[in-house]
């Protein structure tokens, strides 16, 4: 028969336990609404540049000597992974689906012979893609935006990235990243960022009027040449915030779950204490009947 | 109404500014331009200095952004600042320190690409200052 105190023991730390991931739940829900309006408050500069860079875009395509960024340097030799993880555990699938879509791509690129380099941001990407591909990692990048996410943490991951475009380190710069649909579900995503593809939907419609109408100061060109790098720093930042708002999406669901989890071990605890108590008073009146009725 | 213009600030963190007004002065990187409303469409980069936003023939705001990008259409001007402070929270004794500290890190800085990052920011810091000098000439 189990014993009562250890019972006992066991009820009250699982109980603690449901303290602690009910309390990290509520965290994650009010730092998940921050994330969310950070996300929202970055959206009209991400929009007015994409604007920008369509009706640029437009003029400089027929000119057939655009930037590196946008034409890429003709070869496709070296991929970059940029991949964005969180800093810390306990939040589900999180990191784990954004590993399992890095190993993915970087097996399927080696697969068709090109050579793949990793960037990692976050401490829980990095230790999980060390085990295998420690060799390929270049950068990594811990506690990024842990108070608060600001743009300068996205300039410099992108003044790494596009130091190393610079020095010919790579060709194809992707990020891969959790994208936020809701505190339930988020979808791992794979972004192109070099060269950067302008949306070209926006240019055909656009186009145009655009070409017509703008007037650059100065030229195309060097406007362009400063506008793609910003635009890198812009699309990093907004996978950061993205990947900020999936981490606490996520660890919610999860503390929500653990919360409902421990609450249920709790009661089938606390059946089996009952249980056992009673089996024991029982036990102890036989004792006592049995040795009155042997006198 | 038709005689005003819409003029939007925007920082990558959020939208700061989005109001109809009479003028704003932009600091192009080809020198500082007016906009009016039917402006002329066109797109610049801004150098690091003061953005003057109009009303009537008063300045009713003046701005200071560290470089970015201006997008003029005929009913609007949106400025992409990288960074923007309003000029009255701005101290002069913070900047001064900023030059004096990126000024030490110009010297110390070792490889190409620190040197031009330090450059930058002593860049920003002195348009900073110059900002301050002028408005406190007015």
């Amino acid at each position: 028969m189990p014993n009562l105190k250890d019972l006992k023991n066991r009820i009250s730390s699982v109980q603690s336990t449901r303290k602690i991931t009910s309390a990290m739940k509520m965290v994650a829900a009010s730092k998940l609404r921050r994330a969310q309006d950070q996300a929202e408050a970055s959206g009209p500069y991400a929009e007015r540049m994409g604007r920008m860079l369509s009706s640029l875009a437009a003029n400089v395509q027929d000119s057939g000597n655009g930037p590196k960024l946008m034409t890429g340097t003709g070869a496709d030799k070296v991929h970059l992974l940029v991949v964005i993880s969180s800093d810390r555990g306990l939040c589900g699938a999180f990191n784990g689906s954004i590993v399992r879509e890095a190993k993915r791509q970087i097996t399927r690129l080696q697969s068709e012979g090109k050579t793949v380099k990793l960037l990692t941001v976050g401490r829980k990407g990095r230790d999980q893609l060390k085990r295998e591909f420690a060799s390929l990692i270049v950068e990594s990048y811990e506690d990024v935006g842990r108070r608060r996410l600001g743009f300068s943490d996205a300039d410099m991951v992108a003044t790494k990235v596009l130091a190393m475009f610079d020095a010919g380190e790579f060709d194809v710069c992707s990020v891969i990243f959790n994208k936020f649909k809701s505190a339930i579900s988020q979808i791992v995503t794979v972004q192109q960022l070099i060269p950067f593809a302008v949306a070209t939907e926006a240019t055909e419609a656009a186009g145009a009027d655009a070409k017509a109408m703008y007037e650059f100061e100065p030229d195309e060109e060097q406007i362009l040449a400063e506008l793609l790098p910003r635009n890198l720093s812009i699309q990093i930042y907004r996978a950061l915030l993205e990947s900020a708002a999936s981490e606490q999406g996520a660890r919610m669901t999860a503390m929500d779950n653990a919360t409902r989890n421990a609450g249920d071990m709790i009661n089938k605890l606390t059946i089996t204490y009952n249980r056992t108590r009673q089996a024991y008073i029982t036990k102890e009146l036989i004792e006592i009947i049995s040795g009155a009725e042997a006198l | 109404m038709a005689d005003k213009v819409e003029f939007e600030l925007v920082s990558p963190e959020k939208l700061l500014k989005s109001q109809p007004v009479d003028m704003v002065v932009v600091p192009g990187s080809e020198g500082d331009f007016g906009v009016l409303a039917g402006h002329s469409p066109m797109i610049s980069t801004v150098r690091p200095g003061v953005i003057d936003v109009y009303e009537g023939d008063r300045v009713v705001d003046r701005v200071f952004v560290a470089g970015g990008f201006a997008e003029v259409t005929e009913a609007r001007c949106t400025v992409l600042a990288e960074e923007a402070v309003a000029l009255t929270d701005l101290d002069r004794a913070a900047v001064e320190k900023q030059i004096k500290d990126l000024s030490e890190d110009l010297d110390d800085s070792k490889s190409d690409a620190e040197r031009a990052v330090a450059e930058a920011k002593l860049a920003v810091a002195r348009a900073k200052l110059d900002a301050l000098s002028q408005s406190s000439a007015h």
